[in-house]
């Protein structure tokens, strides 16, 4: 990818504030559409061959192949939707509720020509339920696609602070 | 504990607890009967604490729990496996308090730098002076790190008891081998390597609900029904937009959704010392390029005859009794850590088959995802009804547990119970004849 530049140890493409803004707002899309359980518009923000990665390790550095928190193309996030919305998951009664907050938004390449982005940026989620609230910090880093319309996911990386657990319950659904 | 009803002169009454086909709550509920459970079984029985190919090289270690003592498995350098207290003779500090990593040539105590040799025996200690003309001796087993009383490995699987005296692990395990046996089988080269990333879960509930779950044939399609739907209708859509049909893994979720006839069909089979093994439903013998490959490895390495065996032994699951959930078709463990009467750690664990193309591998990563993940669909229920099972039982609602279905039905031979119908509650009264003889038990078993 064409216009990345040193920021340090991690790389920085010098965007456009137009770019900065559209995908920063993208990702706040995507957290709020989590936040409200849309789960079509969930799907529609990734490409027909998308991953939703949540690695089991940082040093990881492939997802296909490996043990995973996450791995998931589109069927199988239908069929984490299937279940969610079927009326025997249990565990959804009562359902989970969060509230998550996307920040530090560094566009880290864009392709010249295409428009397409890697974009690494920070989280915090608060994650309530059966009376009992815990928190998961991470960082994104999205391969976006620049469509007609607009960005889509090609392949979304999830880092988790606590990702060797121990896991006080299970993730239902991505974070 | 909870008035007389446990209590008889020596303050332990087990008949007050368990009867045939049914138990007392205060079994799940109460903390003294916990306490009595770590020390009559846990810190007893043969308890799983890892698998060799986790320390391959010398001063590699990997930590855990037996009950309640925090113990190091680790790799001497004459190749050797050691299960050590992970304690310093000197302060009481923890040597290890990673997980897992190497240790190099010793152990060095982070507090006052006592060094230790990789078979627990004291190397340096320093200012040595110091000891002059006092009571401490090196030569006393008290300046050494503590083994565990005793350690076994059968095929690469690691236990440690903290009872000097009882069965080997052979006896101990008894016909319930069978279900190592068919992991490592497996096999072309006889052996599995564990995938080091270990998932660890906390259940709040207490460890025996787990293990009860595990073989219950009635739950899947009620726990699961509605993963098994989701994956069932994902199936059809698959083939309906790709033309292709589904891969193998969604059948491990499609499966549960499965008709209740056909859970009844499998047998259970209750093991000597609460060991318990479901037979059936997960046979995987597809007729796909991946399997038949597979197949003729398998049948170079042991000949056509022992192949088909192996590859015919109908074990789903088998439950080392108090201390593990195996799944050997499919290489998968779960190793079980009480924390308390209402809290448990599970430490989830999948293997590769030495020698086996890696499509077959890929059968136990995707199993080891939709199954035994920190995201998975199924546990999400189980976890959730093993809670409601835990906080139920804390209350005063009701006494008793019933494991009455085809109680008095079971088919005895050798000390083995089989099944009637694979809807019996035979796995919680075998675990609970095997509870009811430890927790009576004086001394060393």
């Amino acid at each position: 990818m064409s216009g990345a530049m040193s920021g340090g140890a991690l790389p920085v493409a010098g965007v456009s504030l137009e770019t900065q803004h559209r995908v920063e707002q993208f990702l706040y899309r995507q957290a709020e559409i989590l936040d409200d359980r849309l789960w079509d518009e969930w799907l529609a923000l990734f490409t027909a061959d998308a991953h939703y990665w949540m690695p089991a390790s940082p040093e990881q550095t492939e997802g296909d192949g490996q043990a995973n928190i996450f791995w998931e193309d589109h069927y199988l996030m239908r069929t984490r939707i299937g279940r969610i919305n079927h009326p025997m998951a249990w565990s959804q009664s009562p359902a989970n509720r969060t509230g998550h907050v996307v920040s530090n938004v560094v566009v880290e390449a864009e392709d010249a020509s295409s428009g397409d982005l890697v974009v690494r940026s920070k989280f915090y989620v608060a994650e309530y339920r059966m009376d009992e609230q815990r928190f998961f910090a991470g960082k994104y880093r999205h391969n976006l696609k620049n469509t007609p319309d607009g960005y889509r996911i090609e392949l979304q990386r999830v880092d988790i602070v606590n990702v060797e657990g121990p896991f006080d319950y299970v993730l239902q659904y991505w974070i | 504990m909870g008035g007389d009803k446990m209590s008889d002169g020596n303050g332990f009454n087990v008949d007050a607890l368990v009867e045939p086909d049914r138990v007392h709550r205060n079994c799940y509920a109460d903390n003294e009967v916990f306490e009595r459970e770590i020390r009559q079984i846990f810190h007893k029985a043969w308890i799983y604490v890892g698998h060799e190919s986790q320390v391959p090289n010398t001063g590699d270690y990997a930590t855990t729990v037996i009950g309640r003592q925090p113990v190091i498995m680790v790799r001497h350098q004459n190749r050797s496996i050691h299960v050590l207290y992970n304690r310093c003779p000197h302060r009481g500090a923890k040597l290890c308090a990673n997980r897992a990593g190497n240790t190099g040539g010793n152990f060095t105590c982070s507090y006052h730098a006592w060094q230790f040799k990789l078979d627990g025996k004291v190397r340096h200690i320093p200012i040595q002076s110091g000891y002059d003309n006092t009571r401490f001796n090196l030569n006393d087993p008290n300046s050494h790190m503590k083994p565990v009383a005793r350690m076994e490995v059968y095929r690469g699987f690691v236990f440690a008891s903290l009872s000097p005296t009882g069965p080997s692990l052979v006896d101990w395990l008894g016909t319930a081998i069978a279900g190592i046996d068919d992991m490592c089988d497996r096999a072309p080269e006889g052996e599995v390597e564990v995938v080091p990333t270990c998932f660890r879960m906390i259940q709040k509930s207490n460890w025996k609900i787990f293990l009860e779950n595990q073989l219950d044939a009635v739950h899947p399609s009620v726990t699961h029904g509605s993963t098994g739907l989701a994956a069932q209708k994902v199936e059809k859509e698959m083939l309906a937009e790709t033309g292709n049909p589904p891969p193998l893994s969604y059948h491990y979720i499609s499966a549960f959704a499965m008709e209740m006839d056909k859970w009844g069909a499998l047998d259970v089979v209750g093991h000597p010392n609460g060991h318990c093994v479901l037979q059936g439903y997960m046979g995987l013998r597809p007729t796909d390029p991946d399997t038949l490959e597979y197949d003729a490895i398998m049948e170079k390495h042991y000949g056509p005859d022992r192949a088909k065996e192996i590859l015919d032994v109908n074990i789903h699951h088998l439950l080392v009794y108090p201390c593990l959930s195996i799944q050997s078709p499919l290489q998968q463990l779960r190793a079980v850590r009480p924390i308390s009467a209402n809290e448990t750690l599970t430490e989830i664990w999948h293997f590769r088959l030495k020698g086996a193309p890696e499509p077959i591998y890929r059968r136990a990563l995707d199993y080891f995802y939709l199954v035994n993940s920190p995201s998975t669909m199924i546990n999400a229920d189980d976890l959730y009804n093993f809670r409601k099972c835990q906080e139920g039982l804390e209350s005063e609602g009701g006494d008793w547990v019933s494991f009455h279905r085809n109680a008095g039905q079971d088919l005895v031979e050798d000390g083995v119970a089989t099944s009637v119908i694979g809807f019996s509650e035979i796995p919680m009264r075998n675990q609970f004849e095997a509870w009811r003889n430890y927790m009576q038990a004086e001394g060393a078993l």
